[in-house]
C-alpha cells in the first residue's frame, strides 16, 4: 500500500457496536481499508457481514444505537494536508453535514424506497445544491437537468418534474446517482447499487457508474456481494466476513491468487458458465441432506403407481395468452383502459424428469406464466394440459375433483422465504397441513412423513416445534421446499427460489434442489433472472421477453450459440467473476435489451406485434422470428 | 380535477337520498309520534287533554297521512329551506337551531385548533425522542387523557372551580346575554367562558392525536428516504419537516372527514354537564321527545357534513400526495 497521505479515505481499526437490550453486539471488528483518489475499492461480503454498517459510519449516518470507535480519515482534496476524522465529528453536526452530499455521495440499494414518493426527483436532487451552494433556483434547476442528462435521462426537463413512482427501477437508480453526484463529490459510496436490478439494467448502471467515475475523477467505495460486479469495476478489493476483514488487495491479486479460505470458498460457491457437466457447487457450509429416504413415502405419483408407460411429456402448454386490463390516467382524468398482454401466445412442453429453466427480466411475464401453470389465474386463450400418471388434467378448465387432483400434482417454491411461511405456525404444522388437507394417511404416518421431509432437506427433528422466525433465510427456503414436496408433486415450480439468498446459501439450496430432483425423479420449472443459476440447474432453457418465449433450447445449445438478439444481450450483460472476460460495456444499449427497435429485422414484430412464429433450428432449438425468414438465415 | 369534483358532487345526491330514507325510518321506528308522547306527558301530570284539538293538530301537520307522503313532504320542505316546525319549542327548526349552531361551531373550531397546537409539538417530540423520559412522561399523560371521560373531567373541574374560586364554570356566556343580540360585551363574555369546554373536550382528542402522530411518524422515520436525506447533508430538523412529517400528515388530512360532523354533534355529554348552549344537548333532547322535524334536520345535517368532509379530505389528500393524484399515469 502507498503512503497514507495519498489515500482519499482511510478506515483504521474501526469497531462498531450496537447496544441492544440483551447486551452489545460487535458488528465490525478492527476493520481497516482504504480508498485511493479516483479509484474503486470494492467491499465484498454476505449480508450481515457489516459492510453496510461501515459505509454508514463513513458518512456518519449510523443508527442511534450504534457506536463507532477507531479512525475514519477523510483527506479532502479541497483541503490538502488535513485529514478529517469522521468518527470524532459530532453526530449530525455542521462539519459532517458539510461533507455529506457535497464531498461524499451515497447510492442505496433500493431505488424504490430511497427516494421520497411525495417530492419530484428534481426537487430532491436540487435540494443537495440548495444545502451546499449559493445557487438560485434557476441555476439549481439548470445544473440538475444537466446532471439528469448525464446519467441518461432522455428528456431531463420533463424528468425534473416527475415523481419517483413514475419511473422504472433502473431510472430511479439513475436519479439516485444524479443526486449523489450533483455536487461532484470526491468519494461516492455505492451500497449494492445494482442488486435490485435486472441483469441488463445492472450492466447499464455499472457502465454509467464507471464512466462517471472516470469523467469526474472521483473515488468509489462499492459495496456488493456479487464477485462478477467486483471483477468488472473494482481496482482494489476488500473481503469482509462477520465484521472482520479477511483479505485485501488489488483486484488482480484477489482473483488470480485468492489466499483466504473464505474467499476461495466464495468463488467456488457461485455458479458460472464454464462449469463442467455434472460439476457441483461447493457451498461454504454444506448441509447433509438425503432425499433417498423419501422415496417410499412421498415419491411422485408416477413412480408410485409404477407405470412404466407414463407419457414422456408431463406438461404441454399450447398458445397460452393472458391479458390484463389496467385503467390508465390519473384519478381526476377520464379512465382510459389499457390492455396489457402479460403472456402472449406461449407454447412449450416439459418432459418428465427434466428441469426447464425460464429466464427473463422483470415484467417479461414469467411470473404470470407460472401462476397460469398453478391455476392461480386462468388463461384467456390456449390450453395447459398436465399429463399426470393417472390421467390428463386440463389446468385451464379443471374443476371439482380434477382441480383437487391438480393441487396435489403441481407445487410451488416461492421467492421470498420470509413471507411465504406463516409466522404463526410451527414447522410441523406447516409441513403437515398439505397432508391433512388432502387426507393423506393417519396422524402417525403424517408425522413420519414430516420427519422424513426434514431429513431430506437437512434439518433435524428439533426443528419440528419451532416457528419460522427461528430459522435463517436459507433454512426457511428449505422448509418451503419441504412443504412443496410433502404431497409428492409431479411438477414443482421454483419461482426465483434463491434470488433473496446470499451467495453461499444459494449454493446450498441449488444443490439441494438438484439432489432432490435426481433422487425423486422430480420435474421442475426453474424461474430466475440469473442466467448462471439457470445454467447450473436446467436441462433446457426458455427465454421470455415481452410476454413471449423468444428462444427455447437445450442448455448447452442456448449458452453456446444463442440465436435471438435478446438472449445474446442477456448473456452479454452477465458480469463474470473473471478478469479475463470483462463486460463489453460498449455493446450495452441504453434502452435495455427488450427494446424491439434494436433487434434485427428478422426478429422484429410488425406494427401490431404480429407476424412472428417459432422457427425450428434443429435439436429442439426454437427461436421466435418472422415467419417469412428461413431458419438458416437466423443462425449467424 | 374539476371533472372529479363534479362527479363526486353528483354522487352525493343518491347518498343523501338514501340517508334521508334511513333517518326518516329511524325516527318513525318508535311507536307513536310527538303528540302521543305529549298527551301521555300531560295525562301523567294529571291535566285534561282535548283529544279533538290534538287530532286537529295531527291533521294540520299531516300526521294522519301515510308515511310515504310524510317523507316526501319532509324532504321537499328541506330542499326549499323549510326544515319544519319544532313542537317542543313551538318555533321553526331553523330558528331553534340558529344561535346554538354557530356557538357550537365556535367551540369545536377552537377545540380543533387547540388540539392541533398541543398535539403536534408533543407528537413530534415523542417520536423523535422515542423511549426517552420525556416520551414516557408525555405518553403517560396522554394515556390519562384518553382514559378519563370528558364529562368526568368537567365534573371535577366544576367542583374545584366552585370550591376554590367560588365560580360556576358552566355555560358559554353570562346568562344575561343569552337572548341579547351580538355585542362587544357578549363576545367578551363568550371568550372568557369558552376556554374551559375547549380544554375539557380537547384533552381526549389531543391525547389520541399525539399517539397517532407518534406512531405514524415513528413508522416514517424508519424509512430509507430519511437516510437518503441525511446523506445529502440536510439538517435533522429540516429533514424531519420536509420528509417524514409530510408523509405523516396524510392521516391528519384523512381525519378531516370525521371532524366536520363532530363539530356539530361533538361532546354532547360534556355539554350537558357544563350546560353549554350548543347543539349537542338539543339533539339528545329532540330524540328523546320524538320532536321529529328537529331531530331529523339534525341527523340530515350531520350526514351532509360527513359527506362533505369526506369530499374535502379526498381532495386535500390528492393535492398533498402525488401518488393518489397521479396513480395510473404511465411509467417511463
Amino acid at each position: 500500500m502507498t503512503a497514507p497521505a495519498s489515500d482519499l479515505l482511510r478506515v483504521e481499526n474501526l469497531r462498531i457496536s450496537f447496544r441492544v437490550p440483551s447486551g452489545t453486539i460487535l458488528a465490525v471488528k478492527d476493520a481497516s481499508l482504504r480508498v485511493a483518489p479516483g479509484k474503486v475499492t470494492a467491499l465484498v461480503g454476505e449480508s450481515g457481514s457489516g459492510k453496510s454498517v461501515i459505509s454508514q459510519a463513513i458518512m456518519g449516518i449510523l443508527p442511534s444505537i450504534a457506536r463507532a470507535e477507531g479512525r475514519i480519515l477523510f483527506s479532502d482534496p479541497e483541503r490538502p494536508g488535513s485529514p478529517i476524522d469522521i468518527v470524532r465529528l459530532p453526530l449530525d453536526g455542521r462539519e459532517i453535514r458539510h461533507l455529506r452530499g457535497r464531498r461524499m455521495g451515497k447510492i442505496f440499494q433500493e431505488p424504490m424506497t430511497s427516494l421520497s414518493p411525495l417530492h419530484t426527483i428534481g426537487d430532491q436532487i436540487s435540494e443537495v445544491l440548495a444545502i451546499h451552494t449559493a445557487d438560485d433556483a434557476a441555476e439549481r434547476r439548470r445544473k440538475t437537468e444537466e446532471m439528469l442528462g448525464l446519467v441518461g435521462f432522455q428528456d431531463p426537463a420533463r424528468a425534473f418534474d416527475m415523481y419517483p413512482f413514475e419511473l422504472s427501477g433502473g431510472m430511479r437508480q439513475r436519479a439516485m446517482i444524479a443526486m449523489a453526484l450533483i455536487c461532484r463529490p470526491a468519494l461516492l459510496i455505492a451500497d449494492e447499487p445494482t442488486t435490485a436490478l435486472d441483469v441488463t439494467i445492472q450492466a447499464q448502471i455499472l457502465k454509467l457508474l464507471r464512466d462517471l467515475q472516470q469523467k469526474l475523477g472521483m473515488a468509489m467505495l462499492l459495496i456488493t456481494h456479487d464477485l462478477g460486479v467486483v471483477a468488472n469495476v473494482a481496482d482494489e478489493v476488500v473481503v469482509i466476513y462477520r465484521g472482520e476483514i479477511m483479505e485485501a488487495g488489488t483486484v488482480e491479486a484477489i482473483f488470480r491468487d485468492p489466499r483466504h479460505p473464505y474467499l476461495k470458498g466464495l468463488l467456488k460457491a457461485v455458479p458460472h458458465f464454464d462449469m463442467e457437466p455434472g460439476e457441483r457447487l461447493k457451498p461454504l457450509r454444506s448441509i447433509p441432506a438425503s432425499g433417498a429416504t423419501l422415496m417410499d413415502h412421498i415419491a411422485p405419483a408416477a413412480s408410485r403407481s409404477g407405470k412404466a408407460d407414463a407419457p414422456d411429456v408431463l406438461l404441454s402448454v399450447r398458445h397460452v395468452s393472458k391479458t390484463f386490463t389496467t385503467r390508465k390516467g390519473g384519478l381526476f382524468k377520464a379512465g382510459e383502459r389499457k390492455r396489457h398482454r402479460a403472456v402472449s401466445d406461449v407454447s412449450f412442453t416439459v418432459r418428465r424428469g427434466e428441469c426447464l429453466g425460464l429466464v427473463g427480466e422483470s415484467g417479461c411475464g414469467k411470473t404470470t406464466l407460472s401462476k397460469i401453470l398453478m391455476r392461480a389465474i386462468t388463461p384467456d386463450e390456449g390450453s395447459v394440459i398436465l399429463h399426470s400418471a393417472d390421467g390428463d388434467i386440463d389446468i385451464g378448465r379443471a374443476s371439482g375433483s380434477d382441480l383437487r387432483r391438480l393441487r396435489t400434482r403441481v407445487q410451488m417454491v416461492f421467492q421470498d422465504p420470509v413471507s411465504s411461511l406463516s409466522p404463526r405456525m410451527t414447522v410441523q404444522n406447516i409441513l403437515m397441513e398439505p397432508l391433512e388437507i388432502n387426507g393423506r394417511g393417519t396422524a402417525k404416518t403424517r408425522l413420519e412423513t414430516v420427519r422424513r421431509l426434514l431429513t431430506a432437506i437437512g434439518l433435524d427433528e428439533t426443528a419440528l416445534n419451532r416457528y419460522p422466525h427461528a430459522f435463517s433465510g436459507g433454512q426457511r427456503q428449505r422448509i418451503g421446499i419441504a412443504r412443496a414436496l410433502a404431497l409428492g408433486p409431479e411438477l414443482m415450480i421454483c419461482d426465483e427460489p434463491v434470488s433473496a439468498l446470499d451467495v453461499s446459501v444459494q449454493a446450498q439450496i441449488l444443490n439441494l434442489l438438484k439432489d432432490l430432483q435426481k433422487d425423486l425423479g422430480l420435474t421442475t420449472i426453474f424461474i430466475s433472472h440469473n442466467l448462471a443459476v439457470v445454467d447450473y440447474m436446467a436441462d433446457r432453457i426458455a427465454v421470455m421477453c415481452n410476454g413471449r418465449i423468444v428462444e427455447i433450447a437445450p442448455r448447452e445449445v442456448l449458452m453456446r450459440s444463442p440465436a435471438h438478439p435478446y438472449t445474446r444481450s442477456l448473456l452479454a450483460a452477465v458480469p463474470f467473476p473473471d478478469l479475463e472476460r470483462p463486460l463489453d460495456f460498449d455493446r450495452i444499449s441504453a434502452n435495455g435489451a427488450s427494446d424491439t427497435a434494436r433487434w434485427p429485422d428478422a426478429f422484429r414484430p410488425d406494427g401490431d406485434g404480429e407476424g412472428l412464429a417459432a422457427a425450428d433450428l434443429g435439436n429442439g432449438h426454437l427461436v421466435l422470428a418472422r415467419s417469412d425468414v428461413k431458419a438458416a438465415e437466423l443462425v449467424s | 380535477m374539476l371533472r372529479y369534483i363534479l362527479l363526486r358532487l353528483l354522487s352525493m345526491i343518491p347518498t343523501m337520498a338514501v340517508i334521508s330514507m334511513l333517518v326518516f325510518t329511524i325516527i318513525e321506528l318508535p311507536p307513536g309520534d310527538y303528540f302521543e308522547s305529549y298527551v301521555s306527558e300531560l295525562t301523567a301530570m294529571g291535566e285534561d287533554v282535548d283529544m279533538a284539538e290534538i287530532e286537529e293538530l295531527r291533521h294540520q301537520y299531516g300526521f294522519d297521512q301515510p308515511p310515504v307522503m310524510r317523507y316526501f313532504h319532509w324532504v321537499g320542505g328541506m330542499l326549499t329551506g323549510d326544515f319544519g316546525y319544532s313542537f317542543e319549542y313551538q318555533l321553526p327548526v331553523s330558528e331553534v337551531v340558529g344561535d346554538r349552531l354557530w356557538l357550537t361551531v365556535l367551540v369545536s373550531f377552537f377545540t380543533i385548533i387547540v388540539t392541533w397546537l398541543i398535539a403536534f409539538p408533543i407528537g413530534i417530540y415523542s417520536a423523535t425522542h422515542q423511549y426517552s423520559w420525556g416520551d414516557y412522561g408525555l405518553t403517560f399523560l396522554g394515556l390519562l387523557g384518553i382514559a378519563v371521560p370528558n364529562f368526568m373531567l368537567a365534573l371535577i373541574l366544576m367542583y374545584f372551580a366552585n370550591r376554590w374560586f367560588g365560580v360556576s364554570i358552566g355555560h358559554l356566556m353570562d346568562q344575561k346575554y343569552l337572548a341579547e343580540p351580538m355585542s362587544w360585551e357578549k363576545s367578551r363574555s363568550i371568550l372568557s367562558h369558552i376556554w374551559i369546554p375547549v380544554l375539557i373536550v380537547g384533552t381526549a382528542g389531543t391525547a389520541g392525536m399525539i399517539r397517532r402522530l407518534r406512531a405514524n411518524l415513528l413508522d416514517e422515520l424508519q424509512k430509507q428516504y430519511v437516510v437518503t436525506a441525511r446523506a445529502k447533508g440536510l439538517s435533522p430538523m429540516r429533514t424531519l419537516v420536509k420528509y417524514p412529517l409530510r408523509m405523516a400528515l396524510n392521516f391528519f388530512v384523512a381525519d378531516i372527514g370525521s371532524i366536520l360532523p363532530a363539530i356539530i354533534s361533538g361532546a354532547e355529554i360534556t355539554a350537558i354537564v357544563l350546560s353549554l348552549e350548543t347543539t349537542g344537548p338539543m339533539l339528545v333532547k329532540a330524540l328523546q321527545s320524538q320532536d321529529m322535524y328537529l331531530a331529523g334536520s339534525f341527523l340530515m345535517f350531520l350526514a351532509f357534513l360527513t359527506v362533505v368532509g369526506m369530499l374535502i379530505s379526498d381532495i386535500a389528500l390528492a393535492l398533498l400526495d402525488p401518488r393518489i393524484r397521479l396513480a395510473g399515469r404511465s411509467t417511463k
